[in-house]
């Protein structure tokens, strides 16, 4: 049995996991909430970007799970000797995805290459030649890299694409059969009526996602091992295990750094904005100061504190990994405290607004105390403002963190993360021939990642904020100049 | 009016003050001098006597608040309190860890810093409308939705991307521009002109978008419908009538960020070698120069709080319903 590691990230992980299951319930059973959600659900471009950010979320569970492996006992040693386990400690997903982890080549290799990028002295038949040597793994099967390549790749790309289609019918079918069965109608009726899109949920463009996704991850089965798929990086590490193993370090930035300033900016824009007065003067003292600080320099400064701290105290974490991760959550929580003023301000307007309310008012002469008025009629209403900017916000420290890495106050340079991808990309790019599948893989997964999140976030708002509603674009062909005005109409009819 | 001025600025100082103390608390008393001086000197076995020597050339050797032994009000004064973080307010800002004087290398180096930022804010702000006005005039058609998708698109990439692919493909593959470096005279715009456009580029799709929503909230008002009723043409209507009113609140949403200018562009500085503001931080954290990014954090501030300050002012010079007082 291996040892279990909850490393700090993984735990808050898990937390945030269970908040959000503990919300979905809720929300289920809110009516009101329940009607908000479906127009999101309702949102064919959202519900496809919940698609790729469940498979995001998948992947950064599962390399969420620590463990350090059992060694086997060395021989020589009684049976009931302690067990040893291994220093380095390993996830879910490195397990998995050992075969592309461990097949380390020497240096840089392009994309399904056979040979290394740079050329090497190797000894062929007694002489010494200078040459692009064959790469360890990568192609490793071929004899006649030359004239097999093409046919290889082109086989095992078809094979994979072909268990891509047949992953993704077996989705559509799953899909139609289980709409089938409680609707009592015919397999082939429900497949029609995905296809022509007479459902109430969008499932042609949930479907068509998860059908592109299937063909992609059949792809890049089919070939994985066999060939670096995206190459290899300066140490020889596979470029595309790394940008999957950055996916949980953006996760953990977005979602941990979003829930970290949450209590700050609720609690301070809550009590600024419900008993003004000093206690408004004073909180909004604290948060002009926090924002006219450059967030960067902010940032940094905290950082290299926590640095000094870092290396004042190394026997406080056992592993390189644990250090790593220390440094990841603080970033986080750094991000956090740094960033709750622009929420904060937002809750203060809207708690100034709510606590006007009749009904607050109401429960201040039925003699509520403060406390309770706060908790139980201003906080669930204010909670609509969270829940969009903590959406929002999500994807732009997902970029956030890129820049903060190349400024030198990012993760810890031993984490995987878009940052230090995009970071080694700089000199990789200068180099001739140039260096650019590392570049292009932290691009792929980055922008698929941030536009996923923006697209669901920009739902989100939409359903919350009625406001943003009138705002997006339609698709829809003129309707003569008679639909500006009344949309006009809907608007400020709406914003008062 | 005056009198509304003077008190902005005195809340404005008051900030400035709470930034200040706050900035000494993170440098000084999370970690000591001692801390700082064996990280900057490097290594884990730095003898004592290095670290005081350290600390004594750069004055790091007072006590923080409270000097015992000085006479007089030199109790105060004697102190690195007083040296590092009251002299700021008279932009006095010492020598730096390294040792050479911060705020000659500020002056120095605001010139450069501000020859990209004032060319990349004005056309920055140009394209933007033009970009979102265009997007408004053909609202409800096609256009409209793949300009809108076009400009979600953009904001979902870091701007680490375009830099690193405007590099690769104008100076690398094309040959047009230096890939990096900064000349004086017409050398300059050879060497502005790939920051320049990245830096708009970089910022097009959100605030395209943001002003693409205020265009919309303006033109769901009384006086256009009347303008329409009038039997004006949609261009009239929106560039005449739209636009102007647009503009005043986009004009004094950007005053608060004119200042700001002078701070730089951190990321694009230091990757296009401009000797400016900005690249000189970004040295600054990557030797772990803390006298610098403290500076640095002052200058920041004082230049937000100007900017509040004039987006104060120019609500009431914009629009003469908001009265001060």
């Amino acid at each position: 049995m291996p040892k279990l590691v909850f490393l700090a990230t993984d735990i808050v992980l898990y937390l945030l996991l269970v908040a959000i299951a503990l919300y979905a319930w809720h929300a289920l059973r809110t009516p009101t909430l329940r009607q908000t959600w479906r127009t999101v659900v309702r949102d064919p471009a959202a519900m496809s970007a919940a698609v790729v950010l469940g498979v995001f979320l998948l992947i950064s569970v599962f390399d969420s799970i620590h463990f350090r492996p059992l060694l086997p006992p060395a021989p020589g040693v009684a049976a009931d000797a302690a067990r040893a386990y291994s220093t380095r400690t390993l996830s879910l997903l490195d397990a998995l995805l050992a075969g592309p982890r461990e097949s380390r080549e020497k240096t840089y290799s392009v994309p399904l290459g056979t040979h290394q990028y740079s050329k090497e002295s190797m000894l062929v038949s007694g002489k010494t030649v200078r040459d692009y040597p064959r790469l360890q793994f990568g192609g490793a099967h071929l004899k006649d890299t030359d004239r097999e390549w093409a046919g290889d790749v082109a086989g095992r790309s078809i094979g994979g694409l072909a268990g891509g289609a047949v992953g993704a019918a077996l989705i559509w079918m799953t899909v139609a059969a289980l709409r089938a069965r409680p609707a009592r109608i015919p397999l082939r009726e429900s497949l029609r009526s995905i296809w022509q899109r007479t459902t109430d949920i969008p499932w042609r463009p949930i479907l068509l996602t998860a059908s592109l996704l299937a063909l992609f991850i059949g792809w890049v089965a089919a070939l994985w091992a066999y060939y670096h798929v995206f190459g290899t990086d300066q140490t020889g590490n596979d470029v595309l295990f790394q940008a999957i193993k950055s996916v949980r370090t953006a996760v953990v930035i977005g979602s941990l750094a979003t829930l970290a300033t949450l209590p700050f900016a609720i609690a301070f824009g809550i009590l600024a904005g419900y008993y003004k007065g000093r206690v408004d003067d004073a909180i909004q003292y604290l948060y002009t100061v926090l924002s006219s600080i450059p967030s960067v320099l902010l940032i940094a400064a905290f950082v290299l504190m926590i640095q000094v701290f870092i290396d004042k105290n190394p026997q406080m974490f056992e592993t390189g990994l644990e250090r790593a991760d220390i440094r990841l959550f603080l970033l986080a929580a750094i991000l956090g405290i740094t960033g709750w003023a622009g929420l904060a301000r937002l809750l203060r307007a809207e708690t100034l607004k709510l606590t006007e309310l009749d009904y607050v008012q109401a429960a201040r002469a039925f003699g509520v105390s403060d406390r309770g008025i706060m908790r139980r009629h201003i906080l669930p209403n204010v909670m609509h403002v969270v829940l969009i900017v903590a959406v929002l916000d999500f994807s732009s420290l997902v970029l956030y963190e890129a820049v903060l890495s190349y400024v030198g106050v990012g993760v810890d340079p031993t984490t995987n993360s878009f940052g230090t991808m995009i970071n080694s990309a700089r000199t990789e790019l200068s180099r001739d021939p140039a260096v650019w599948w590392n570049l292009l893989a932290a691009f792929a997964f980055m922008v698929t990642f941030v536009l996923s999140m923006q697209l669901f976030a920009s739902a989100v708002r939409e359903a919350f904020d009625p406001r943003a509603r009138a705002f997006r674009p339609h698709r829809s062909k003129p309707v003569a100049s008679a639909a500006t005005p009344l949309r006009g109409a809907a608007t400020s009819a709406v914003a008062d | 009016m005056i009198n509304y001025i003077i008190q902005r600025i005195g809340y404005g100082v008051l900030i400035l003050i709470g930034v200040n103390i706050f900035t000494f608390m993170l440098f000084f008393t999370v970690n000591t001098p001692d801390d700082m001086a064996r990280m900057n000197i490097g290594g884990k076995r730095v003898s004592q006597d290095a670290i005081e020597k350290w600390k004594v050339e750069r004055g790091y050797d007072k006590p923080l608040f409270w000097n015992e032994a000085a006479p007089g009000a030199e109790k105060l004064t004697k102190t690195i309190f007083y040296d590092r973080s009251v002299q700021l307010f008279a932009f006095d800002f010492g020598p730096s860890d390294s040792g050479r004087d911060i705020g000659y290398e500020i002056r120095k180096r605001m010139g450069p810093s501000i020859a990209l930022a004032i060319p990349t804010f004005i056309l920055g702000i140009f394209v933007v409308i033009v970009f979102s006005l265009l997007m408004v005039f053909f609202r409800n058609t096609y256009i409209e939705f793949w300009g809108f998708t076009f400009a979600v698109f953009l904001m979902a990439i870091s701007a680490l991307f375009y830099i690193l692919m405007g590099q690769f493909l104008f100076s690398r593959v094309l040959k047009l521009v230096p890939i990096s470096g900064f000349a004086g005279g017409w050398d300059l715009f050879v060497f502005l002109a790939l920051p320049v456009l990245i830096g708009i580029v970089s910022r097009l799709g959100s605030e395209a978008l943001f002003y693409r929503t205020m265009f919309l909230e303006e033109i769901s008002k009384d006086y256009v419908r009347t303008a329409r009723s009038k039997g004006l043409s949609e261009t009239v209507v929106l560039f005449r009538h739209v636009l102007r009113n647009a503009m005043l609140p986009i004009l004094t949403s950007t005053v608060a960020v004119l200042p700001l200018l002078f701070l730089g562009a951190l990321i694009m500085e230091s990757f296009f070698g401009i000797p400016g503001l900005g690249s000189y931080t970004i040295d600054a954290i990557n030797a772990q120069d803390f006298a610098v990014v403290r500076s640095m954090v002052f200058v920041g501030s004082a230049l937000y709080i100007v900017g509040l300050i004039l987006t104060d002012i120019s609500y009431t010079v914009a629009d003469p319903r908001i009265r001060l007082g």
